[in-house]
């Protein structure tokens, strides 16, 4: 019901935890995949697990032209581009008052503005071939708030608005622009919390765990199949429970 | 009609679906043939690719009748 076979996707932060997740379901659905990240070992070593089927397409994604060549690359290496997952992301905590005019941009940079020109590159062929799904990986904290994350926040917001305004601008094309909103996912993020931070937020996710980076990739890979054709401009939030939104 | 002419009028039937003889010169893309802004992008788009020229966003933003694009074309196009 989910097949993905002959579809052509883009993963960008393939080498994080939920990057690779997201890019092993895809694939193991049947797609092409082609790996986006900065560290170029680790996508090696992902393609070369994942066999046949995938490419490598290092990017710097703080780096504008990196980011323009990325999707026409990716369209060369597998002959087209059906599926466009904006994952990669970053983070640069700070108070507010604290927070720096770099950590702001960097963050907005990477989170938020490279995801919408690899939109916009990638919707031109998506909208010749009448197929195209766009899949922004935001996060809770871009609805709920987050102290500390006012330039993280921000950008994740950010992504939900402009997937909304796409999603009505294409459309009529066939094209899906949707968003997947995780909660707090075991990852190298959450690695970096300590204990007390690990318990005030188990207090506040009803599931009583922390998700799977597969739980993230499951519902991007629902939101890339056919079957999901009329879901359109919308959120899917994976979070155990912990914001009812 | 010029061959460009012929070219473009082929193009726009196609992607409007219209009847071809609504596609005269003075024809307004969006107020006579029923296109939206999405499809004057998709437009341009199949311009490009039909005649291997790029055609900037302000020059695009002038091509609103059949007869722009067939000079804009005839002008430019190698």
């Amino acid at each position: 019901m989910f097949s993905l076979t002959g579809r052509k996707a883009l993963v960008t932060g393939a080498s994080g935890g939920i990057g690779a997740e997201i890019a092993r379901a895809l694939h193991a659905q049947g797609a092409v995949v082609a790996l986006s990240g900065t560290r170029a070992a680790a996508l090696e070593a992902l393609a070369a697990a994942l066999g046949e089927r995938a490419h490598v397409a290092p990017a710097n994604l703080a780096d504008r032209a990196s980011v323009e060549a990325l999707v026409p690359a990716a369209e060369a290496a597998m002959g087209g581009l059906d599926i466009l997952v904006n994952n990669a992301g970053i983070t640069r905590d700070n108070l507010f008052m604290r927070m720096k005019d770099e950590e702001w941009d960097s963050v907005l940079a990477v989170n938020l503005t490279s995801s919408f020109i690899l939109a916009r590159s990638a919707v031109k062929g998506m909208m010749k071939r009448r197929f195209g799904r766009i899949i922004g990986i935001t996060s809770v904290v871009g609805v709920t708030g987050n102290p500390g994350q006012a330039n993280y926040c921000a950008a994740k917001a950010g992504m939900i608005g402009m997937t909304k305004s796409l999603a009505a601008e294409v459309a009529s094309r066939n094209i899906t622009v949707n968003c997947v909103a995780p909660g707090f996912i075991e990852s190298a993020m959450t690695d970096a919390l300590n204990d007390k931070q690990r318990e005030a937020i188990m207090a506040n996710i009803p599931a009583g765990r922390m998700g799977k980076g597969e739980e993230i990739a499951a519902a991007v890979a629902f939101l890339a199949s056919d079957a999901a054709g009329y879901v359109n401009g919308q959120t899917l939030h994976v979070n155990g429970a912990m914001a009812r939104i | 009609m010029s061959d460009v002419a012929e070219r473009v009028k082929k193009i726009v039937v196609e992607h409007l679906s219209v009847d071809p003889e609504k596609v005269v010169e003075g024809a307004n893309f969006i107020d006579d043939l029923g296109a939206d802004s999405l499809d004057t992008v998709e437009l341009v788009m199949a311009f490009e690719e039909e005649f291997g020229v790029e055609i900037p966003d302000d020059a695009a933003e002038t091509i609103v009748t059949v007869g722009d694009a067939v000079k804009f074309l005839e002008k430019n196009a190698a």
